[in-house]
């Protein structure tokens, strides 16, 4: 008789302490929530000045929006991309961010009000600095090496950093992009799904170059004490990729939103971002920045297309691509 | 006992007509040239072919449509008769209970039964185990255990020499007697006939004649009969 | 014999349901009708190719291989027998390492003729893609056509021996019809999984040339979300699947072996040398990838975080799970198929041409509305994953099914054995080989399983081959090949328990 009654009122206290706590509803994508990503130090911050439970929700976010339209429970969705937010947009289901977006340490002009970036890199292609004696140091270059070179890069179809290649493509080489790719094509050793495919074949030795970010070689550095890994940087420039957070409008939780919002741009997470997710934050001062950031090589000249300009490119680039590859 | 009644089975070009009496405790060989119909015969009355027209009594229970399992009847096949993967102790357990669930009077029938027939030190091996001679037994064995009116065997001895065919004759004719079954029994070798059964079927051409007596039915053999002797 | 007819039904329902119903589900989501694009039937063309070159490979090769380890007894063949269905089971993200770690351009081959001044392997490319999916199924056509094997019965090879039968003899008259009988089931089984692969063909095919309808529908879905891509796609897909499907029907011949005491006859056949090889060469190809695996992580392997062992621990209830309620689907079906009609068999191989992407999405779609999809992602990827094993459990049962009935039957029924009692005295022990076979089989694919789990996946609650993918995601690559140890030594080891190296030479 005791022990039913203990056990009925701790599941009584239990059930209580959590109905006490808002619960903010965060869709991610698998990466972020996963132990190695950003996500979990993320919700232990948040959960210390917010007094509520964040709860994640993982999964492909773009999908996961489309089917569910208005019955979206999420309160704030991160992790969209900078190359897919117009169908995002389109569905009508975000609210404005209401940040102040002028100081953001981004390299352009952020004037999107819906989406806040809150960490950035570009893309680029890296190599084994101790086997790659002359490495490019611009597209042209690039694709003037010899043909028996071995690069990897990602589908443009399957994979985000693939759809940026493509696009970064585009944008150095306006109408010759096809040309482009037609001189890349012999020097591709394969096309893999998506980016752990790719990376994981080059550390494996198999090819010299892989398409990837500026900031991969931070994490060789900092994690594995590796200064092995370079990116190539390009007169042309490089392709510039954000991460972007939102607000929904039918959020149950509004001021747990906003709050999370403004917590996003504040000191505390955006010091999470390099080590946890290797990349740029998008308001931190480089000072703050972890050494292994700090060093590492940039391009002077950032390319970025609006989402208009995503939309009007992609079908057409990525045509080009598979005409140029299909050979 | 067993009654065949207008039976009649015309499938695929091929006709058999059975219409005949056997009375309790007879021993009737079947007897005919290969493709007369015996087997088909047998398979009727165990109930794995269904005739065409006619009816099949059992002591006085029409069982036409019964199937194989709710008869009253005890099947040897050529082959086939055991189950490989279960001991010898089990496949005759199968005799009693389909289930193996025994009951401690039902363990004391299988052990007499296994007795019975001199196989008591091999009961927990398997019959690929066994000579040709010991697995005839087994399946004798199950019979014994049966609670059936009708055995019927399809030249199960066929594989076995002489003397050891003799010997199992002789335990089939034992055991019909000790249970009071009918037993009717395929062969080809008039002289096993003679051995255990009184009374003669003779299956030829399609028709299945009235049972005789065995002894006249090979001391003035009919014309067809003669051909194939 | 009702509880198999309302059983099997019951099961046929549900693997309509899931295959076809969710389809339509995503059907019902899509906006618009949109055609074919041209490259499509580029792509049709290369998935259709590359399915059958490679199916073709895998038996062609499997027929000698699976002929020498039936006659020749060594130390460790069961050993052997089980690690070869180690390719099979492996994520594919693993085995693509491990192959690269093997052909690839520093890989262990061109090391070896790079002593011989000779260029490296080719590997990226249709020759890539036919190696990696031989690498994967070789190993199942040859368990496969293993249990063809011991479908022969001994007394069988008694009276070859007896004839004076020449090698060429044995061919003709045991092995033909045993091959005409399980060889066009195993052809279409590995025609079709070949057919609904794609990280393998874009990974080592070289690029967008080897693009399979698969990965159309997964680009479709969740780059672009064309529902209505998604749709045409899959039904393609299942179009050509039921092609392939009822062409080999149309060529399969089944034959009655005949009945035999379960005795095991060692044959001594001239060709040993021969038998050597390709016992050798296929061990080599077969394990060195693992291998290199193994090697790679073992470093990392006790070094694993706790959450990765959860996350292990969580797939085997899984793969447990699934493994269990594939053989039951799969005995249902087919005693519906034994006992009542076999007009059904085609419905119990449905499964392989349906994308388990889409099965995932449709479900997703019917289930949001009124639960948390989180809720239900491992019980949808217990009920996926047992689904996907069905067709491999029919394909394995059913022959042995039907010969038990053809030989045992009669016997059984005059001792009226039925029903429940049927199955444990006569169905079970003389099954239990082969169902041994498939659920290690369902159990090591579901521990390997990514898509469902993909979809709807709640961060706290993963399974290993998610964590590997999120490990590398995060460049961790040492800890995921320490992570795709564990993965390959877990699969390795459920698959042996319930295998137990095919007990070839038991007599259960």
């Amino acid at each position: 008789m005791r022990v039913f009654f203990l056990t009925f009122l701790s599941f009584f206290i239990s059930t209580s302490m959590s109905w006490s706590k808002p619960i903010l509803i965060v869709y991610a994508p698998d990466y972020f929530t996963s132990e190695w990503g950003p996500g979990p130090s993320i919700e232990t911050a948040f959960e210390e000045i917010c007094d509520c439970d964040l709860k994640y929700v993982a999964g492909d976010l773009l999908p996961r929006l489309l089917i569910e339209r208005d019955k979206i429970k999420a309160d704030v969705v991160i992790g969209l991309n900078t190359d897919v937010t117009l169908k995002a947009r389109t569905l009508d289901v975000f609210i404005p961010h209401g940040q102040d977006v002028s100081e953001l340490t981004i390299p352009i002009k952020w004037t999107d009000r819906i989406f806040l970036p809150f960490n950035w890199s570009h893309t680029a292609f890296i190599f084994d600095n101790t086997k790659v004696d002359n490495p490019p140091t611009s597209f042209e270059e690039l694709l003037d090496l010899p043909n028996d070179t071995r690069i990897i890069i990602q589908d443009p179809r399957t994979s985000i950093s693939g759809l940026a290649f493509v696009l970064w493509v585009k944008a150095v080489f306006g109408d010759n992009s096809e040309k482009a790719f037609f001189r890349l094509a012999p020097k591709v050793l394969t096309v893999t799904k998506g980016w752990s495919e790719s990376y994981g074949m080059f550390t494996e030795g198999e090819a010299d170059m892989v398409l990837s970010y500026t900031t991969s070689p931070a994490y060789h550095i900092i994690a594995e004490n590796d200064k092995t890994k370079s990116a190539a940087i390009f007169d042309e420039g490089h392709y510039f990729m954000a991460e972007l957070v939102g607000m929904t409008k039918n959020a149950k939780e509004p001021e747990l939103a906003k709050k999370f919002m403004n917590f996003v741009l504040s000191e505390t997470f955006q010091k999470m971002i390099p080590t946890a997710n290797w990349s740029f934050p998008a308001n931190l001062d480089s000072s703050k920045l972890p050494e292994g950031f700090a060093g590492l090589p940039l391009p002077q000249k950032v390319l970025f297309y609006t989402e208009e300009e995503v939309e009007h490119y992609k079908d057409i680039v990525i045509q080009e691509w598979l005409t140029a590859f299909q050979q | 006992m067993l009654t065949l009644s207008s039976i009649v089975y015309d499938v695929n070009k091929f006709r058999l007509g059975a219409d005949f009496r056997l009375p309790k405790s007879s021993r009737v060989a079947i007897i005919g040239p290969s493709g007369a119909g015996k087997s088909t015969l047998l398979s009727i009355i165990s109930g794995f072919t269904k005739p065409c027209s006619g009816r099949v009594i059992l002591d006085n229970e029409d069982i036409t449509l019964f199937a194989p399992g709710q008869r009253k009847v005890t099947t040897l096949f050529q082959d086939g008769n055991l189950f490989p993967h279960l001991t010898v102790e089990q496949n005759i357990g199968l005799g009693i209970r389909p289930d193996l669930k025994l009951s401690s009077s039902q363990i004391l029938l299988l052990e007499a039964a296994i007795k019975r027939v001199g196989l008591s030190d091999f009961s927990k091996r398997k019959p690929n185990t066994l000579s040709g001679g010991q697995q005839s037994r087994i399946s004798l064995a199950r019979a014994l255990v049966r609670d059936c009116l009708l055995l019927l065997l399809d030249e199960p001895f066929s594989a076995l020499g002489p003397a050891l065919k003799s010997e199992m004759l002789e335990l089939v004719k034992d055991i019909s007697i000790e249970k009071d079954l009918v037993l009717l029994f395929v062969t080809h070798d008039p002289e096993d006939a003679k051995q255990i059964c009184d009374l003669s079927v003779v299956v030829a051409e399609g028709n299945v004649y009235p049972p005789v007596c065995t002894t006249e039915l090979f001391l003035n053999p009919p014309e067809i009969l003669k051909a194939y002797l | 014999m009702r509880l198999s007819f309302v059983g099997g039904l019951i099961v046929i329902s549900l693997i309509i349901f899931l295959t076809f119903g969710t389809l339509l589900a995503v059907t019902f989501r899509m906006e618009g009708f949109s055609g074919l694009a041209r490259y499509d039937w580029a792509v049709i063309k290369f998935t259709c190719l590359q399915a059958f070159i490679s199916a073709l490979t895998s038996l062609i090769l499997a027929i000698p291989i699976s002929r020498a380890l039936v006659r020749r007894n060594f130390i460790g063949r069961r050993i052997l027998i089980t690690l070869l269905g180690a390719p099979f089971i492996l994520p594919v993200i693993v085995a693509i390492l491990g192959l690269i770690a093997v052909f690839g351009r520093t890989g262990l081959v061109s090391d070896f003729l790079g002593f011989f001044n000779l260029k490296p392997l080719p590997l990226y490319g249709l020759q890539g893609v036919i190696i990696a999916h031989v690498f994967f199924n070789l190993p199942l056509a040859v368990r496969l056509l293993l249990q063809g094997w011991l479908s022969i019965p001994a007394e069988r090879f008694r009276l070859g021996h007896a004839l004076n039968f020449s090698p060429l003899n044995f061919f003709k008259y045991l092995e033909v019809p045993m091959l005409t009988r399980f060889v066009p089931g195993a052809f279409l089984l590995i025609f079709l999984i070949c057919t609904t692969s794609f990280a393998v063909a874009l990974a080592l095919g070289g690029g967008p040339k080897a693009t399979t309808v698969e990965l159309s529908i997964y680009q479709a879905f969740r780059f672009e979300f064309d529902l209505s891509r998604v749709a045409v796609l899959a039904l393609i897909q299942f179009f050509i699947c039921g092609l392939i499907a009822i062409l080999s029907f149309w060529i399969a011949l089944p034959t009655y072996q005949g009945s035999g005491l379960d005795r095991v006859i060692p044959i001594n056949f001239q060709g040993r040398i021969v038998d050597f090889i390709f016992i050798l060469g296929s061990a080599l190809f077969l394990i060195l990838p693992l291998f290199m695996i193994v090697f790679r992580g073992s470093h990392s392997l006790f070094l694993l975080p706790e959450a990765i062992f959860m996350a292990a621990f969580r797939s085997i209830c899984v793969a447990l799970s699934a493994s269990l309620l594939t053989v039951v689907m799969g005995l249902f079906v087919a005693s519906l198929l034994v006992y009542h009609s076999k007009k059904f068999e085609i419905i119990g191989y449905l499964p392989i041409a349906a994308s388990p992407l889409v099965i995932g999405v449709g479900l997703f779609i019917m289930s949001y509305q009124w639960m948390d999809p989180a809720r239900i992602a491992l019980p949808a990827a217990v009920l996926i994953n047992a689904l996907m094993c069905v067709p491999f459990v029919l394909r394995a049962i059913l022959p042995t099914f039907i010969d038990i009935e053809k030989n045992y039957g009669r016997l059984a029924d005059s001792l009226r054995m039925s029903g429940w009692t049927r199955f444990r005295w006569l169905l079970w022990p003389r099954l239990r080989r082969s169902v041994g076979f498939c659920m290690g089989l369902a159990a090591a694919l579901s521990m390997g399983d990514l898509g469902v789990i993909a979809l709807f996946a709640d961060p706290n609650h993963s399974t290993l081959p998610l964590e590997i993918y999120r490990l590398m995601t995060a460049y961790r690559m040492n800890d995921a090949y320490g992570a795709a140890l564990l993965l390959l030594l877990l699969s390795v080891s459920l698959f042996w328990i319930f295998d137990r190296g095919g007990r070839l030479d038991a007599n259960s």
